[in-house]
């Protein structure tokens, strides 16, 4: 049953796979037969690999993107903003080919949600690049301003959990694992509570200090970008679930980010 | 999360190992709150010795289409033929169970097969015009089964014409050889002259299949209008126009249903592998 519903992914990634230290058996490989027009397998298979390309990307973004603003690397921070690019690139490289797919195939059930899926997921990708780009863009613009040192820790934890959010949820992609996607789904709240203990942190540390204001507020923006990176992370969890499925996942995701009703008397 | 899912399931098991026979009571079947104008009941077919339908259920909702798809040989169109007791020209043919019209069973031997014909009418994957005129073509059959004047009869043709999206073309050559027309216009006649008795189920068996894409849309078209006052019953070996027509899709191989269900769900997310299987292509 297990085997059953874990739809082989064809269009799993070999660097992907290497990466997680997965090896796909003999058995979740025949899963799925192939085409009987093997050009329309390619096609899938393609555009997987086009996806896998684009996650582990925004991994490497996230992760030097983070580690630019802890360790104040301007330069670092340059390169994640000029690789931010290439994720565009890929963006639009699989719309095309996901978009021709449909034109030119016509996919219907596992395969029409295997085209819709990447398409989805290549969204939300996008945008956690952006979110990535605009802490580097953050790093460089904070270039020589005061900045107290025991801020970073929060920053630095609330990213961990992301980075291993976003890794999960892209292995859970690959391997149409909708058990592990829930997870993901389901650990999004941690991020939440993170972000919001955080903000509060920073709040109390600019009104001690209006010093501060400066770079906690540009800190408090690279935390609420990175908490956007998890609820992408969800996203992607969400169409891992459908993929599988067949139907959307109709629950509502509990959200424990309150900051939006948050405030601080002086 | 397998309760939710559980939940979605129909009657059909999902275990592709499983054998796959759909409960055997009717109202295990999804879209049960609908009329039944047909209910298949362990229909068993033979062509002489060999079994070409291995005990079918199935319903056929009234006022809905419901498209047959599956691999060639696979017993869809012979489904379709027992619906109108079409075999009953050759011998060595015979069914076996029940096919429920109103609650009447088409296949009993008494049922007068004329009366039975004008209920559901039949098109056929080739146009078959009769060699007469267009006009003929139509009034043909209304005149086997009713006694109406002339003008009454007029107003049949021409409405059986118009209903089929034909009268336009025409209107003005109605004394012309129903032969002379083009293959989509001959098919469209061909539907014209079912719709002109009046009956109460229409089959169509593969009517698009020797129609250039244009005659096809206008065919499905016709479809779409005809649903409001017709039960459609289509075997097509096109699964875009199975998606695109219809609102229950049946998925038959070897003989048996494998899969009956909403044509959405057939389509985005069937549950039986063979299913799946076929509509994307992937059956070896």
């Amino acid at each position: 049953m297990t085997g059953e519903r874990k739809i082989t992914s064809r269009a799993a990634s070999a660097e992907l796979l290497k990466r997680t230290g997965f090896n796909m058996t003999d058995e979740s490989d025949k899963a799925m037969t192939d085409h009987i027009v093997s050009a329309f397998d390619a096609d899938l298979k393609q555009l997987g690999d086009k996806l896998a390309e684009m996650g582990g990307l925004c991994e490497k973004l996230v992760a030097e993107s983070v580690d630019a603003l802890l360790r104040r690397d301007t330069a670092l921070a340059r390169r994640v903003i000029d690789w931010d690019r290439s994720i565009d690139r890929l963006q639009q490289e699989i719309e095309e080919r996901a978009v021709n797919t449909i034109a030119r195939r016509a996919p219907v059930a596992v395969d029409l949600r295997e085209v819709v899926a990447a398409l989805r997921i290549a969204n939300d990708l996008e945008r956690i690049g952006d979110l990535a780009k605009n802490i580097a863009k953050r790093v460089v613009a904070l270039e020589g301003q005061f900045q107290p040192p025991k801020l970073a820790g929060g920053v630095a934890h609330i990213s961990d959990l992301t980075l291993g959010q976003l890794k999960d949820v892209l292995d859970a992609y690959t391997r149409r694992d909708e058990e592990r996607a829930m997870e993901v789904w389901n650990r999004d709240g941690e991020i939440d509570a993170l972000y919001n203990s955080l903000f509060r942190e920073l709040l109390t540390y600019m009104m001690e200090d209006p010093r501060n204001i400066g770079f906690c507020a540009h800190l408090l923006f690279c935390a609420k970008n990175i908490e956007r990176i998890g609820d992408h992370a969800t996203n992607v969890a969400e169409t891992v679930y459908y993929l599988v499925h067949g139907v959307p996942l109709t629950e509502e995701r509990p959200k424990a980010d309150l900051t939006s009703t948050t405030t601080l008397n002086f | 999360m397998t309760s939710t899912d559980m939940a979605r399931t129909s009657a059909v098991p999902q275990s592709p190992s499983a054998p796959a026979r759909p409960a055997s009571s009717a109202n295990a079947f999804v879209g049960a709150g609908n009329k039944e104008k047909i209910s298949v009941r362990g229909l068993k077919f033979y062509y002489g010795d060999s079994l070409a339908l291995k005990g079918v259920d199935l319903p056929i909702y009234e006022r809905k289409v419901t498209a047959f798809i599956g691999p060639s040989g696979c017993g869809k169109s012979t489904l379709l033929r027992v619906l109108n007791r079409m075999y009953d020209l050759y011998p060595k043919q015979r069914a076996e169970g029940q096919a429920l019209l109103d609650g009447v069973d088409i296949l009993s031997p008494k049922l007068d097969l004329n009366l039975l014909r004008s209920r559901v009418g039949m098109v056929f994957q080739k146009p078959t015009p009769f060699p007469m005129s267009i006009y003929d073509n139509i009034a043909f059959g209304v005149r086997l089964y009713e006694t109406i004047s002339k003008s009454e009869l007029d107003g049949r043709v021409e409405a059986a014409l118009r209903r089929a999206a034909l009268w336009n073309e025409v209107k003005d050559k109605l004394d012309a050889s129903g032969l002379s027309l083009s293959g989509g216009q001959q098919q469209r006649l061909c539907i014209a002259r079912s719709i002109a008795v009046r009956p109460e189920v229409i089959l169509l068996d593969e009517p698009c299949s020797a129609l250039d894409p244009i005659s096809t849309a206008k065919i499905e078209e016709l479809i779409d209008e005809l649903k409001a006052d017709y039960t459609i019953a289509i075997v097509t070996h096109n699964m875009q126009q199975a998606s695109r027509t219809s609102e229950y899709t049946a998925f038959m191989y070897l003989g048996e249903l494998i899969e009956f269900g909403e044509t959405q769900q057939i389509f985005m997310s069937p549950h039986d592998r063979r299913t799946q299987d076929y509509i994307t292509g992937r059956f070896g």
